[in-house]
């Protein structure tokens, strides 16, 4: 953080980088000479590349080399490209065994990045206040504190990974989806360890759930007005309308929970979604088509997959959704905070679908691929932990890609985030002659809700730090803060 | 190395950034050297989940590649009251592995980094450069006689 004086008097909060979040990004906010945010604003400082660096490669390497962009949630961007690859071949319709495997393995990747997130990216905000000591802001002070929380976070992180490794082959950047299957099934033994955990995970997933949810209810009045404002949703649901992760229609509702549109097939989703380009950011501006860039954008992710579904079709989820619901009054929920909540509502999801496929003998099935008729365009679409994940592909007769365009989730929610922002920024900087710490934290805390991952949302390579810097009128910098990682090895 | 001593070795590292994939090449080869008691693991980066196989051993020994170490490389014990803040926890230095594994599992695990000096990180490739080549066949000596039974790993000073 750091600061100047301006004769006029206006300042400007520049906070970089950002922490506990992935990706390098940074915002700034803009005081006029009373002392109110006038701006406020998430840069996102990385270049974007990788669109245009994996065209003229084959296209049967997508699934294994898009997944690179990102070492946080390579499975579903795997998966995503898995899916639109299986358009090129005809493969669509998977077999069984093929499907319910990448099912497991996308529901191992929500389970242990969900608790990845609650339990050391998020808690220390919940666990020890907005404004806490930054020492105590950390995992390392959650493990000395709660050492049993921190203790449950790891082996549910290390558990999805276990599942991860059993369908996909390996922990990170697995090579289990394959065009049109998968390359193996489920082995006996494989089954038989993950079920032994299982009890004991789901018993934690619950228990994660009702901090998440116990929380936000006793931090309600302070959290209605925290960086939330209403908003568009979108996300895939099945065709029957319940919460879908893996494979559905698209579904968006404003903020009245009205239908915007719904069951749209995921090839025609450029007649739905646009994006927009602002020069202040190398994260592009997604937008729903009809209402254009100023009333079209959304928000993805948990608190939109639990608003836009009309039930979840597992037991426990699905009790744990209508309490959640029962939140917006017959209307969406919009608090931002609430992300927490509906994220630990998916983690009891997915150990629960878990939990049903290995049970299943159709995970020991021995039919893996399939194809048909070839064609020269794929779109795959699913919903990756953060939000909604587009992979579009075309391919020319050489079956190499002429084309890639990737909308990941952090992108979709690029514009709320930045609102949040200017929100909380408003609620804690408005009139306040010093800018502390603290009060930067707050604005890290609402970017935090959303999970980004903002080496996803610019496909960039390398380290990335995020920064916060408050400005006055002249553009001289009044604060700004940067927090480096300190290299591992000297490196 | 004491037989009875069960020992954790954690390669790690991006073996497509050139001479980034060292700790990973080094963990391969002492892997290949099937050192009784000693497990070898590889992987892009570390993380949480770490810490529960790190308070599983008596000894742990990261390996990474490092740009700034004198070559060919250099080992040092870990201090596991040394956790830096981290900017994000979606992947942790193996400080904070070892400080999780020591508040959260109660293990008394000591902790070494060995890192192997590289030279090119730059370039996207998995070739290791020529002088990174020989640092690591230095390194996959060393290790290879310390991790024995009866061998033993002697940290390094800075300047040595």
């Amino acid at each position: 953080m750091s600061s100047s004086n301006t004769t006029d008097k206006t300042r400007r909060i520049v906070i970089e980088p950002v922490t506990r979040v992935e990706g390098h990004g940074k915002v700034t906010i803009h005081l006029d000479g009373k002392g109110q945010v006038e701006e406020a604003r998430l840069h996102v400082v990385e270049f974007r590349g990788f669109e245009r660096f994996i065209q003229g490669r084959p296209y049967w390497e997508m699934p294994v080399a898009v997944q690179r962009l990102c070492g946080i949630c390579p499975v579903s961007h795997h998966l995503c490209a898995a899916k639109a690859v299986d358009r090129i071949v005809g493969g669509e319709k998977l077999t069984s065994t093929a499907e319910k495997m990448r099912r497991l393995m996308h529901y191992g990747q929500f389970f242990q990045s969900h608790a990845l997130h609650f339990f050391h990216l998020a808690s220390p905000d919940l666990l020890f206040g907005f404004e806490a000591d930054p020492l105590q802001r950390n995992v390392l002070a959650v493990a000395a504190k709660h050492p049993e929380l921190a203790r449950q976070g790891i082996l549910m992180r290390k558990y999805g990974q276990e599942v991860i490794a059993a369908t996909a082959g390996r922990k990170i950047h697995g090579t289990g989806a394959i065009p049109g299957g998968i390359n193996k099934n489920l082995s006996v033994q494989e089954r038989d360890a993950l079920l032994k955990d299982w009890p004991q995970m789901l018993a934690w997933a619950e228990s994660g759930l009702k901090i998440a949810r116990d929380y936000t209810m006793a931090h309600l009045g302070e959290l209605a007005d925290f960086g939330s404002f209403e908003s568009n949703f979108v996300s895939i649901v099945r065709a029957d309308g319940a919460l879908e992760l893996y494979d559905g229609l698209l579904r968006a509702i404003d903020a009245d929970g009205k239908t915007i549109f719904d069951k749209v097939d995921n090839q025609a989703y450029l007649d739905y979604i646009a994006e927009e380009v602002r020069h202040w950011s190398y994260m592009k501006f997604p937008f729903i088509r009809s209402l254009g860039p100023q009333k079209g954008w959304y928000r993805v992710g948990p608190l939109a997959r639990v608003n836009t579904c009309d039930f979840i079709d597992t037991p426990k989820a699905e009790a744990a959704r209508q309490e959640f619901k029962a939140l917006g009054k017959g209307r969406p929920v919009h608090v931002s905070m609430a992300y927490h909540w509906a994220r630990m509502i998916e983690a009891l999801y997915a150990i629960e679908k878990i939990g049903e496929l290995l049970r299943d003998p159709d995970l020991q099935g021995t039919d893996l691929v399939t194809s048909g008729k070839r064609r020269s365009e794929g779109v795959g679409i699913l919903e990756a932990p953060r939000g909604t994940l587009f992979h579009h592909y075309r391919v020319d007769d050489n079956d190499l890609v002429s084309m890639c365009n990737l909308i990941v989730s952090t992108t979709s929610n690029n514009e709320p985030m930045n609102r949040a922002v200017a929100g909380v920024a408003r609620k804690v900087m408005n009139n306040q002659a010093t800018i502390t710490e603290g009060m930067m934290n707050q604005v890290e805390v609402v970017i935090r809700a959303y999970d980004p991952c903002l080496s996803c949302a610019t496909h960039a390579m390398g380290q990335m730090p995020l920064v916060v810097e408050v400005f006055d009128r002249a553009g001289n910098v009044l604060n700004r803060r940067i927090k480096s990682r300190e290299p591992v090895t000297s490196r | 190395m004491s037989p009875d001593k069960k020992v954790l070795v954690i390669g790690y590292g991006n073996p497509s950034r050139c001479d980034d994939g060292l700790g990973m090449a080094l963990a391969e080869r002492i892997r290949a050297l099937e050192i009784p008691g000693v497990t070898v693991q590889i992987k892009y980066q570390l993380n949480v989940e770490d810490a529960d196989d790190v308070a599983k051993h008596e000894v742990v020994v990261f390996l990474d590649a490092c740009l700034c170490a004198p070559p060919p490389f250099f080992l040092r014990e870990l201090d596991a009251r040394a956790g830096t803040l981290e900017f994000t926890t979606h992947s942790l230095a193996p400080e904070g592995v070892l400080g999780l594994a020591k508040d959260v599992f109660h293990a008394p695990t000591q902790g070494y980094a060995l890192a192997v000096r590289g030279y090119d990180f730059h370039d996207v490739g998995d070739d290791i450069s020529k002088d990174a080549q020989a640092n690591l066949e230095a390194a996959v000596t060393y290790l290879a006689e310390a991790l024995q039974p009866g061998g033993s790993l002697h940290p390094m000073e800075v300047g040595a």
